[in-house]
This record gives structure tokens, C-alpha cells and sequence, in this order.
């Protein structure tokens, strides 16, 4: 049987995105957190450090997501210490997959997995609902992103650079947002290159506006 | 051997005064008594040679094998008891597949050596088990490029540019230590390892011995594969050609 929302259970009805450039991954979400039709808190951070230079965005029940990105962070200080160096973007992704598909039954949880590391560079993984692996130049999730994906098959594009990546994330989570009765709220960003990680910030007044009729 | 140990030795659980563990030595007499068994690390690749005693004519030839892979990148020599050596093995590819399984990922040398060697030291440290009678050379190529590391019985494990175990390991590490390793084609290690493998078999005491010969090296595109018949054969002539020339220096 496929997991379900008990009620009263908080979820992240959400959209979340992630795009890798030429350097680096820009990883973007909304900041609404839902019981039902009440906002229990309109400024979540949904995207979750796993590791130095690794995020996840979390999607679907934020008790699933948050102690799924507990035990990877468990794993991945693990990795880093018996290997001596830090674990790869791939590596993280893996154990989430691993976790997601063993546990398919009971968790409700997408999450995309994103980073920048000294073998592949910047990558993207999204591990959507049964648990599946998938690399991809760019991932896009949660009940907002539906509404999107039009959008972003329209105005992706490879070897993008910094800029060009934060303004395509902006947009379409913004997007997402205005249709998405289950996202909202302000813009959470994060740049991750080699050099660190930028958390950037969208505030709900100063969200790019599209068409809105 | 009369006095030794005096009781002290009937249990890996127990120390003798002095601090030593009498079982794990007598499991390293296990590996002396062994057909020499070499590994080289050379720049492209590892070598692994087997001197292996055969006990019987009427045995196949190519059976009973003391090297055997554990992954497609890793390739085990073993010296000492063949059955320890073979459930060794066995734990080996086990942990390459649980390492790929959880990671997706090859299973690196320094994790291999760690967790071999955390496997047989366990066996050290338990009244109800005896510890292996075998010293295990692991030769793999991972990201870093070629490795070699040996676990010994005591499941202390080190890495190793060459290194030998069995009967005629002193010989052979003072034929390896002359060798320029770092600077040698797997191509060549070939050669040297056969040459090394002919040199301490001791035909005066041993009776017949097959040579066991791998390679995990660029050539074989980081694959741990047993060396083609034609390369073995060109070993052979070299091997045989060195020792002779060998022989006429000593005349």
C-alpha cells in the first residue's frame, strides 16, 4: 500500500527545484509547510545540508524527509571519517535511494539531492516517491512543481551560468507558488561550488511576478 | 617445539606472560609452510603471482585455484590453508557487494584492507575459533589507481609496493626489493613475477608447481583477469633466460 498523509501529519506540499551550471548547482524552494489548509509555518527551510558541499530538498512528509536527511548526515560524517574524504554527491545519493526504496512502503518522501564534489562537479539527483535514482542536468519537485514543468523544459538550458541559474530557479518556484495552493510563502535559494555554499533569500514582497490576470 | 607454550598456547584468548598470542603464530607456521605467493604494485597496474605445490598428478591442472577475484577490480592471493583461504575470499566479494550495494560504488583498497582485516583479526580474539591459516594479498585498482595490501593472520594488514608470503618469502622479498617498481609496466611486473616464482621454488625439496598468474592493469582496463597464455609464455622464456644467464655468473 502506498503511504498516505494521517491526518493532522505536516506536510511539505512543496516545490522544490535544483539546476547544475558550468560550476556549480543553484537549489531552490518555497517556504510553506501545511496541516491541511493551515500554514503551520510560512518561513520553513526545506533545503537540508547533508554534508559540506551536499543539499537535499525535501518534499512530502516533513517527519519522513527530516529523519531520512538525519540518518544520510549520520552515514555521510560516517563516510568522510572511514574514508578520509568527503563522500560524492553520487555516494549521498545512493544512500538516500537506498533508504527511500527499502522503506518505500511506509515514507512518503521526494527528495532531490544536489552538490558539488571533486569527481563529478556540480550534479543533480532526484529520488521521487517509490524510491528510483535518477541523474538528471535538472530536477524539479513537489506538488508545485506540475505547474512548471512546461516552464522549465522551455527555459533550461545547458552550460548556463550563476546568474542565469538563480533567475531560472527564482521563476519557476516563483510560478509554482502563485498556482500551487500548497506552496508559498518566500524563496529559499542555495549556490553550492567549490568554493562553499550561498544561502540566498527571496522575501514574499519581493517575489518576481509573472501574469496573474 | 617440546616446552613451548606450556598451556599458554591452547587458546587464542589467552596471552602468554610475555604478551604473545601463541595461536596466531602457529596460524603464521600455517602460511611459512605454503607455495610462495607474490604481489607487485608497478605503476600501471598489480601483479599477483601463485607458486602453487601440486599435491598430486592425478590432480586436474587449473583446479583448486589460490587466486581468485572478489570484484571485477580486485584479485585475492592467498598463501596457506586453501579452505581458510577460500571462506576469506567469500567474505570478500560479500563486502564488495554490500560496499556496492549501499554506495554504488566499487569498493575502494584502503576500505577492502580495513574490513578484511577487522574480519580476521575477530578470529583472534575468541576461545571457540581458531584464527586462519592464511595470509591474504589484495590487489585491486580504484580511483587512486593500483593498490596492494596484505592481511596476515594476526589481521594486522599494511600496503605494500610488493610483498610475499609462504615458503620462500624472505627470498623473494630481496629479489622484489631490487626491482624499480614504481617505474615498471604491469607488462613487465609479469615477467619479474615468474622470474622471482622460478627462482625460490626449491625443486631439491618440492615437487611439481603450477604457476598462477593475474593482472589487474590498464590493459585489461582495470578488470582483475588471469594473464593471457601467449604473455605467459613470453614470462616463462624470460624467467627461464634470466636464470640461466644467473647460472653462468655463479660458474
Amino acid at each position: 500500500m502506498s503511504p498516505s498523509l494521517k491526518s493532522g501529519e505536516v506536510n511539505l506540499g512543496t516545490t522544490i527545484m535544483a539546476v547544475k551550471y558550468d560550476g556549480g548547482v543553484v537549489i531552490g524552494a518555497d517556504s510553506r509547510t501545511t496541516t491541511g489548509s493551515y500554514i503551520a509555518n510560512r518561513v520553513t527551510d526545506k533545503l537540508t545540508k547533508i554534508h559540506d558541499r551536499i543539499y537535499c530538498c525535501r518534499s512530502g512528509s516533513a517527519a519522513d524527509t527530516q529523519a531520512v536527511a538525519d540518518i544520510i548526515h549520520y552515514y555521510s560524517q560516517m563516510y568522510a571519517v572511514q574514508h578520509s574524504e568527503p563522500p560524492t554527491t553520487k555516494v549521498v545519493a545512493s544512500l538516500f535511494r537506498e533508504l527511500c526504496y527499502s522503506n518505500r512502503s511506509s515514507l512518503m518522501a521526494g527528495i532531490i539531492v544536489a552538490g558539488w564534489d571533486k569527481r563529478d562537479g556540480p550534479s543533480v539527483f532526484s529520488i521521487p516517491l517509490g524510491g528510483s535514482l535518477h541523474k538528471q542536468p535538472y530536477a524539479i519537485g513537489g506538488s508545485g512543481s506540475s505547474y512548471i514543468y512546461g516552464y522549465c523544459d522551455a527555459n533550461y538550458q545547458d552550460n548556463m551560468n550563476r546568474e542565469q541559474a538563480i533567475d531560472f530557479v527564482k521563476n519557476a518556484v516563483a510560478l509554482a507558488m502563485s498556482r500551487d495552493g500548497s506552496s508559498g510563502g518566500t524563496i529559499r535559494l542555495a549556490v553550492i561550488t567549490e568554493e562553499g555554499v550561498d544561502r540566498l533569500f527571496v522575501p514574499g514582497d519581493q517575489l518576481p511576478v509573472h501574469w496573474e490576470g | 617445539m617440546a616446552s613451548v607454550g606450556t598451556g599458554y598456547d591452547l587458546s587464542v584468548s589467552t596471552y602468554s606472560p610475555d604478551g604473545r598470542l601463541f595461536q596466531v603464530e602457529y596460524a603464521g607456521k600455517a602460511v611459512d609452510n605454503s607455495g610462495t605467493t607474490i604481489g607487485l604494485r608497478v605503476k600501471d597496474g598489480v601483479v599477483l603471482a601463485v607458486e602453487k605445490l601440486v599435491q598430486s598428478k592425478l590432480l586436474v591442472s587449473g583446479s583448486n585455484l589460490r587466486i581468485q577475484g572478489a570484484d571485477r577490480h580486485i584479485g585475492i592471493a592467498t598463501a596457506g590453508l586453501l579452505a581458510d583461504a577460500k571462506h576469506i575470499v567469500k567474505r570478500a566479494r560479500d563486502e564488495a557487494q554490500s560496499y556496492r550495494d549501499i554506495y554504488r560504488m566499487p569498493i575502494p583498497a584502503k576500505v577492502m584492507a580495513e574490513r578484511m582485516g577487522l574480519y580476521v583479526q575477530a578470529y583472534t580474539s575468541y576461545s571457540s575459533v581458531r584464527p586462519f591459516g592464511c595470509a591474504t594479498i589484495i590487489g585491486l585498482m580504484d580511483e587512486d589507481g593500483p593498490q596492494l595490501y596484505m592481511v596476515e593472520p594476526s589481521g594486522t594488514y599494511w600496503g605494500y609496493q610488493a610483498c610475499a608470503s609462504g615458503k620462500g618469502k624472505q627470498l623473494a622479498r630481496t629479489e622484489l626489493e631490487k626491482l624499480d617498481l614504481s617505474n615498471m609496466t604491469a607488462r613487465q611486473a609479469v615477467k619479474e613475477a615468474t622470474r622471482i616464482i622460478h627462482t625460490v621454488h626449491d625443486e631439491a625439496k618440492d615437487k611439481e608447481f603450477e604457476l598462477e598468474l593475474t593482472w589487474i592493469c590498464e590493459e585489461t582496463k582495470g578488470r582483475f583477469e588471469r594473464v593471457p597464455q601467449s604473455l605467459v609464455q613470453e614470462a616463462e622464456d624470460f624467467a627461464a633466460e634470466a636464470m640461466a644467464s644467473d647460472m653462468e655468473d655463479d660458474e
